[in-house]
């Protein structure tokens, strides 16, 4: 299981060498998230549409390693973007993956950008 | 510049360079640290929370880097091992020398582990450090593989053993507490109050073995039982040794420094030893001839030593030291302060003890009756603080002191004063020594208006956590104090009440979440008042939870409750727990198709566990086909109301309690409020339904029905209160119409009736005014409203199976077809059950 975690590591916006094609943009609720299959892995990806702008992460939720937090609710604390964990409510900040409100320590996260109605996720291999 | 070495990177040690840090420019001292774990300071303290999550980093008290950046050398996995007091150096383990100005001895202590055959047998562990958790975890683990539930011992019934116990317990094994004394907690608890905790704690599922003396541990290479005398024996797989601790004073012994006669190195109230450049803190000084084994005393231990160094040389250590403690972690509350045991010349005790309830309470009061003196409490410790305060700051005791303990009965002798009624100097928390006076000059003068805000500017609540509740009190008065209201305002985003946000959105019509935060909040809302605002619209317009589905809570959002490894599961309503032959069919049918684990839920209907995310509409599909509705068991909502058979078929009936409870059920179904809500109607008073448990209850008694509301199982069980007597179905009906309104329009965010009743100024009669003689004339309305909601009401499955677009929602990936791969199964007595977390 520890394994598992250790597969999801943060990429930098300028260390994208791969743009993943996810789905078009309807696919995602407005003010939510929906879940991205990439090779073995499980993003979160949200459009956080009060913003204006769009979030990705691990799905994986580090606290019981339950592969949930696209189901979260998304919201803002301090001005920090964040998802809270549907399960027990741990929330992670969408920015830097940073636990909020304990040290479960960070979760990664993804850059995202949006061509001709498709979301993109940047990976780094 | 001198240097400081510090020896022992454990909490008191790391407190020392916190504090050493935040008052010593870096130009004048070169501050050098040797650990010999190969960890950076831990809590110690929150060991057993390493069982949790096996997450190491979260225990470290600073990260590594912290240390850099306060240009603090530190050496961990390098023991120091000699002192040279003439040269003023010390030697590493490493055999590297180094010069120092001032030494800080804060090397701690270790487990006593007592002297017996068997100690060295492979399963013998002690329960100390981070490494010792992982050995025991990997033992664990390698026997677990042969015995399906393994015994484990704790040689030791005092504060650590009973926390270590727990542990293995909530490791999966079978825990055995073995005690040398006739009791458990010898120091801090009297013979009846151990009783009581025994009592407790073999309910829990711990064995306790009292009055033992192990004579050895008996095991071919690793232990497998403890031998007391010749034909007492107990099998154990594993054993955990927490038998006291011992002061590492080895180096202080060997370089000539004074130890006490028992161990410790000696120092006197500025924390020196017998050398004055040689310093000791934490548990390996003896002070007062006593070694503290607590962290509060380390670091106030660590705050003389470093004003000591720096030359404030007024600063001294306390000559009474407070040694009261609260067990943390067993489910148990226990607690002890000042003199838990007092003889009688000095004062006399009051005692309170409910066995049945696993209840004890104990207070020492001097002769006169003005002071407090120490007690204990076991089962009940929420006023362990206050008594605390009490005890420490010798505050004058009410006139009955016995309400301090039983709570004031009526009259006007009020128990307890508010935390405000504290002298300024009252150390609130004690790990990190801060006082009232601090925390409300905090909230008033540098505007920290919440507990957050007051830990981040004072530290309080950083240590063990225990005087949050307190904090909270002062935060809150000394606000009300300045005339502020402490508006219970939902979270950042609104600065309104549950209460407000209601009639606001009532009032102004908004219609969804976007606009009511855009008008009245701030910012982009969070999980706080989203699915508060989505239970107020579904309150106001009746409307489901799939109309603005990202706002609900996840259960809402997906109409299902999610369990542990993200599955769901499915609860059609079975009204009043009355269900046909042809329907269990059909769910035994619907249920077996999809692989579900199927249970009896305690409000009288069937879960089924274990179904994906794209399987759910599936299910509700064949479900509905059958005519079946949702039973909304996902939503903050009317969950069940229990039934008895009642008249119809009970010999004892006074009425038909099914009949009503169906009628109920289905009147108040789909209804969204402040948190959930659950009935029961009983057909007499033998209250077979426990409808006086509920949130609302009726019972059938000679004349009519007995109406009683407010009532909880859950965490804080609580007995419903009477509303109304032998009144006739319509009649009782309209009353609970008219409260269940009320309620879900003034409660704040997921309270449920009990606490909202509990806080509510005037209590039950106050309900009665206002539901049964209408005091506020809002009678009328709350019945339309309510009528409106029974009125308007849809199966928010039925909409979402018929409904394309919310269909869609129910998939994992939006990118491919396959589900979710990491969601496992294990069988459980022929069904199946998630596979456990690790
Ligand atoms: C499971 C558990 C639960 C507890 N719960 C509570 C509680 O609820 N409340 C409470 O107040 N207290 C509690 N305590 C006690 C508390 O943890 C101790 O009082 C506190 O850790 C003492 O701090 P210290 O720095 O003196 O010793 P330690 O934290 O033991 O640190 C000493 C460090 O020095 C190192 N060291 C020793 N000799 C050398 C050397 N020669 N060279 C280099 N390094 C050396 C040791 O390896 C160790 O890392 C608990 C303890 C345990 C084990
Ligand atoms: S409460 Fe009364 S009527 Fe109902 S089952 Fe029990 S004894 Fe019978
Ligand atoms: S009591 Fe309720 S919340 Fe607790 S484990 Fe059981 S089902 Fe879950
Ligand atoms: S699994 Fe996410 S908070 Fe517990």
């Amino acid at each position: 299981m520890i394994s598992i975690l250790n597969t999801y590591e943060a990429v930098q916006p300028e260390k994208v060498v791969f743009w993943f094609k996810a789905a078009p943009v309807t696919k995602f609720p407005k003010n939510g998230g929906a879940c991205v299959k990439y090779k073995e892995m499980q993003i979160a990806v949200f459009n956080f549409t009060r913003e204006g702008k769009w979030y990705a992460c691990q799905n994986l939720c580090p606290h019981k390693m339950e592969m949930v937090l696209s189901r979260g609710i998304i919201g803002e604390e301090q001005g920090e973007p964040k998802v809270a964990c549907p399960l027990h409510k741990n929330s992670f900040s969408l920015k830097t993956g940073k636990h909020l409100n304990g040290d479960l320590g960070r979760i990664a996260t993804y850059p995202v950008k949006i061509e001709g109605d498709f979301v993109y996720i940047g990976f780094s291999e | 510049m001198k240097t400081v070495i510090v020896v022992g990177n454990g909490m008191v040690g790391y407190k020392f360079c916190e504090k050493f840090v935040s008052n010593v420019g870096q130009d004048f001292f070169k501050l050098v640290v040797f650990g010999e774990e190969s960890r950076v300071a831990y809590d110690r303290v929150h060991l057993s929370g390493f069982f949790e999550n096996g997450d190491a980093e979260r225990l470290s008290m600073a990260p590594r880097e912290w240390y850099q950046e306060n240009n603090i050398e530190l050496h961990t996995n390098e023991r120091v091992t000699d002192i040279h007091r003439n040269s003023k150096t010390i030697t590493t383990l490493s055999e590297r020398t180094y010069n120092y100005d001032y030494l800080v001895l804060a090397t701690g202590s270790s487990p006593f582990v007592p002297q017996m055959n068997g100690v060295e047998k492979d399963g013998v562990f002690v329960y100390r450090t981070i490494a010792d958790l992982e050995d025991i975890l990997a033992y664990a683990d390698k026997i677990r593989k042969t015995v399906k539930r393994p015994k484990a011992a704790i040689l030791g019934g005092g504060l650590l053993g009973l926390e270590a116990a727990k542990a293995v317990m909530d490791m999966g094994m079978e825990p055995h507490v073995v005690e040398f004394a006739p009791k458990l907690m010898p120091r801090q608890l009297d013979t009846r109050s151990s009783k009581v905790l025994q009592v407790k704690l073999e309910s829990m599922g711990i064995h306790i073995h009292l009055s033992k003396a192990t004579n050895q541990i008996l095991g071919n290479g690793h232990v497998i039982g403890m031998e007391f005398g010749e034909d007492d024996i107990l099998n154990v797989d594993m054993l955990v040794i927490s038998a006291g601790i011992r002061p590492r004073d080895e180096l202080g012994k060997s370089c000539g420094l004074k130890i006490g006669t028992r161990g410790g190195i000696m120092v006197d109230n500025t924390m020196r030893t017998s050398d004055p450049n040689i310093f000791a803190i934490g548990e390996i000084a003896l002070y007062n001839q006593m070694i503290y084994g607590l962290v509060a005393p380390g670091y106030e231990m660590a705050g003389v030593a470093v004003d000591q160094i720096i030359g404030r040389e007024e600063t001294v250590m306390a000559a009474e030291i407070d040694m009261s403690t609260k067990l943390k972690l067993i489910g148990v509350d226990v607690a002890s302060f000042g003199t838990p045991f007092m003889p009688a010349e000095k004062g006399h005790s009051i005692i309170f003890e409910n066995k049945t309830e696993s209840l004890y309470k104990r207070i020492n009061v001097s002769h006169d009756g003005k002071r407090l003196l120490g007690g204990i409490l076991v089962g009940d410790a929420k006023d362990y603080n206050m008594l605390l305060q009490m005890y420490l700051n010798e505050m004058p005791l009410p006139k009955n002191p016995e309400n301090l303990i039983l709570g004031s009965r009526g009259g006007e002798d009020v128990s307890f004063g508010s935390a405000m009624d504290l002298p300024d100097t009252a150390v609130v928390c004690s790990c990190e020594a801060v006082t009232k006076g601090q925390i409300c000059c905090s909230v008033k003068e540098d505007g920290n208006e919440s507990v957050k805000a007051i830990s981040k500017a004072t530290k309080a609540t950083t240590g063990c956590g225990g005087c949050k509740p307190m904090v909270d009190d002062l935060v809150k008065e000394t606000l009300k104090s300045l005339g502020k209201m402490v508006k219970e305002s939902v979270c950042e985003h609104f600065d309104y009440s549950r209460q407000e946000l209601y009639d606001i959105v009532k009032l102004k019509k908004f219609e969804d979440y976007d606009s009511l935060l855009d008008e009245i909040g701030k910012g982009h809302g969070c999980e706080v008042c989203k699915p508060a605002v989505a239970s107020i619209f579904a309150s106001i317009y009746n409307e489901t939870a799939n109309k603005q589905a990202t706002i609900q809570d996840t259960n809402d959002r997906y109409l299902a409750n999610i369990q542990r490894n993200g599955t769901y599961s499915v609860v059609p309503r079975v009204a009043a727990g009355e269900i046909t032959p042809k329907q269990l069919l059909a769910i035994g049918r619907i249920a077996q198709k999809y692989d579900l684990y199927t249970k009896i839920t305690g409000g009288q209907r069937i879960d089924m566990f274990g179904a994906q995310l794209y399987e759910l509409p599936l299910i509700w599909e064949e479900l509905i086909a059958e005519g079946f509705e949702t039973g909304q068991a996902y939503g903050k909502s009317l969950r069940t109301v229990k039934s008895c058979v009642g008249s119809t078929w009970c010999r004892y009936g006074m009425d038909e309690s099914v009949t009503f409870a169906i009628d109920i059920e289905n009147r108040y179904k789909g209804i969204r409020s402040p948190h959930k809500i659950k009935g029961g109607v009983s057909g007499c008073i033998r209250e077979c339904a426990e409808a006086r448990n509920k949130d609302f209850g009726f019972i059938a008694v000679e004349g009519g029905w007995n109406v009683y509301i407010c009532g909880n199982g859950g965490a804080n069980p609580q007995h419903a209160q009477l509303l109304a007597e032998k009144v006739d179905r319509i009649t009782a009906t309209k009353y609970v119409d008219r409260f269940l309104m009320y309620y879900i329009q003034t409660a704040p965010p997921l309270t449920r009736t009990a606490a909202w009743l509990d806080k509510l100024e005037g209590g039950i009669d106050y309900v009665k005014e206002v539901v049964i003689q209408d005091c506020l004339g809002i009678a009328d309305q709350l019945d339309r409203e309510m009528q409106y909601l029974v009125d308007t009401y849809k199966c928010e499955w039925k909409e979402a199976v018929e409904n394309p677009e919310i269909r869609a929602r129910y998939t994992h990936f939006v990118n491919a077809e396959e589900t979710d791969d990491n969601i496992e199964f294990v069988s459980l007595r022929e069904q199946k059950m998630p596979k456990a977390w690790v």
